[in-house]
């Protein structure tokens, strides 16, 4: 899933100024299951923005929404009631629902509530860990799957630099060394001969240094007399 | 016969014990502090090491100060991380090293940005060391850059990597250091050793996957300068073993500078008896005028 966090409130109501009239708008997807973005979320920010709006003497109202999934236009198209009227939209979704809701929604400005941070997972209650680097050419099948492009601090591909130590790496003792972990899972799958292949430069261009990525699959993409 | 690429190369080749030291470029847009160490550490060492932006600081660039080696008659060694570069830039940087005479280049994958005072920058990583090696030794033996387009002039260069026996998991340490043989690998620097039980077993692994006999292995040293020295190493560098007893004696000796230097000499003394180590590389960072006395007292001087 997406794991994200909300902005500053300071900053959010810097972005906020001279707007009069706002719907704060939520995601029911991954945002709300990392609890940065989803019904619960949305109601407190709402809040604590009427009350500063309130001590500050500001006219200002605010409404607030929870779509499905805000990535999506099937879904974001529902609150266009909601948008009405609004002078901007402050959307509690990742990265991705933002621009979405900016392009249902072309002529109310979309604001983004959220840092997006990474693809990753819960590890524990309330904690989230990035687990994939999007690279668009995965090598987890080499990796004892756990992967060195998103979870090593360099995205080595052919092992552990010199700083890794106690299982632990370099940057931070709160972070895991990925090798560390690639060694154990490989040699508990019977697999150490995978830590002696020597992987080549990689070709980035899937991972988003070719331009914007784009999937088209044909099957699903309906033809004209469909539409 | 081989021809050798570089005096470090011939040295090696030659069968004779090596000496390899560091200079550190300074933070400075001029080059007379490299000029100085170079002139102050000709003779007492086969090349030197030009550090490419350690610990993520920046200073005077590693192929500059080396060119500036050059001038001053000195054999550099440059250090090529894959922090701050991709492949388009690093090769290019390999041609540029090329045309101004370097012949000895190291690869690795640098310290990370976290430990510089340039936190925040993107640090790149296109390709690992491994990667490096193998793009490099493609363009020297096949004249071709990694995309498969020819060079006029392939660039004529000794390949080298880094080792840490002392960083973990301690059994991928041989098996790494097999990758890095395999990609291109002809000599190898390690990270100081202080911890001769642990080295000693490193070299083991070494000798039984025979590398020894497919790559030359320069044991790193670092003169200390003080107990203070011994215990940041000790304990804030990661994969770096400091045993306790040299910590004592750092913090016992009257004259911490003298025993710092004796401690070193005692490790190159074991060092050099010790199968596969072909070489020391001496780090003295921020004290390069020692060099010449550990050299000389460890009778390693004069160099061939």
């Amino acid at each position: 899933m997406i794991i994200a966090e909300r902005k500053d409130l300071a900053r959010l109501i810097g972005m906020l100024e001279g707007r009069r009239s706002i719907l704060v708008a939520g995601c029911r997807s991954c945002v709300a299951v990392c609890q940065a973005g989803g019904e619960r979320e949305v109601a407190a920010l709402a809040e604590a923005l009427r009350l500063h709006a309130a001590a500050g003497g500001l006219e200002r109202s605010i409404e607030t929404v929870t779509v499905e999934r805000q990535c999506e236009k099937e879904w974001t198209r529902e609150v266009a009631p909601m948008v009405e009227g609004k002078d901007a939209i402050l959307s509690l979704a990742c990265g991705v629902g933002v621009q979405v809701m900016q392009e249902t929604f072309p002529d109310v400005q979309a604001l983004p509530g959220l840092n997006t941070s990474n693809m990753g997972a819960p590890v524990e209650q309330g904690v989230y860990e990035e687990r994939c680097g999007g690279c668009g050419d995965c090598v987890l099948h080499l990796t004892g799957g756990i992967c060195p492009v998103a979870r090593c601090s360099k995205s080595l591909l052919n092992g552990p630099c010199g700083g890794s130590q106690g299982g632990r790496c370099e940057i931070d003792p709160e972070t895991p060394c990925a090798w560390d972990m690639i060694y154990r899972s490989l040699l508990r799958l019977g697999h150490a001969e995978l830590l002696e292949v020597n992987i080549p430069p990689k070709d980035w261009t899937p991972s988003g240094h070719g331009g914007p990525r784009r999937i088209v699959r044909k099957r699903a993409v309906l033809e004209d007399e469909e539409t | 016969m081989t021809a050798h690429r570089s005096n470090l190369h011939r040295v090696l080749d030659s069968g004779r014990f090596a000496v390899t030291a560091e200079i550190g470029p300074p933070r400075s847009a001029s080059g007379d502090a490299v000029r100085q160490r170079a002139r102050l550490l000709k003779g007492s060492a086969d090349a030197f090491n030009l550090t490419d932006n350690q610990t993520a600081i920046v200073r005077l660039s590693s192929v500059a100060s080396a060119a500036l080696c050059i001038q001053e008659g000195v054999e550099p060694v440059v250090q090529m991380t894959c922090r701050d570069r991709n492949r388009i830039a690093l090769q290019s940087d390999l041609l540029g090293a090329a045309a101004l005479g370097v012949r000895n280049v190291l690869c690795l994958s640098g310290d990370h940005p976290r430990f510089g005072n340039q936190r925040e920058a993107k640090s790149v990583y296109d390709i690992d060391p491994v990667q490096e090696l193998t793009v490099f030794r493609q363009m020297r033996d096949e004249g071709k850059v990694w995309g498969g387009d020819a060079l006029d002039e392939a660039p004529n260069v000794y390949l080298g990597a880094v080792a840490n026996p002392f960083a973990d998991p301690f059994d991928l340490r041989v098996v790494r250091l097999a990758k890095k043989v395999a990609a291109g690998a002809e000599f190898v620097q390690t990270q100081a050793v202080f911890d001769l039980d642990r080295f000693e077993r490193f070299m083991e692994h070494v000798q039984d996957k025979r590398l020894d006999e497919r790559v030359h292995i320069l044991a790193g040293v670092i003169p200390l300068r003080s107990a203070k020295a011994a215990i940041y190493m000790k304990n804030k560098v990661s994969g770096m073993s400091v045993p306790d007893e040299v910590v004592e004696r750092m913090k016992n000796a009257s004259e911490p500078k003298k025993e710092g230097v004796r401690i070193c000499l005692e490790t190159i003394e074991h060092l050099r008896t010790i199968k596969g180590v072909h070489g020391i590389h001496i780090m003295a960072i921020g004290w390069e005028d020692i060099v010449p006395e550990v050299v000389e007292r460890a009778g390693l001087s004069p160099r061939p």
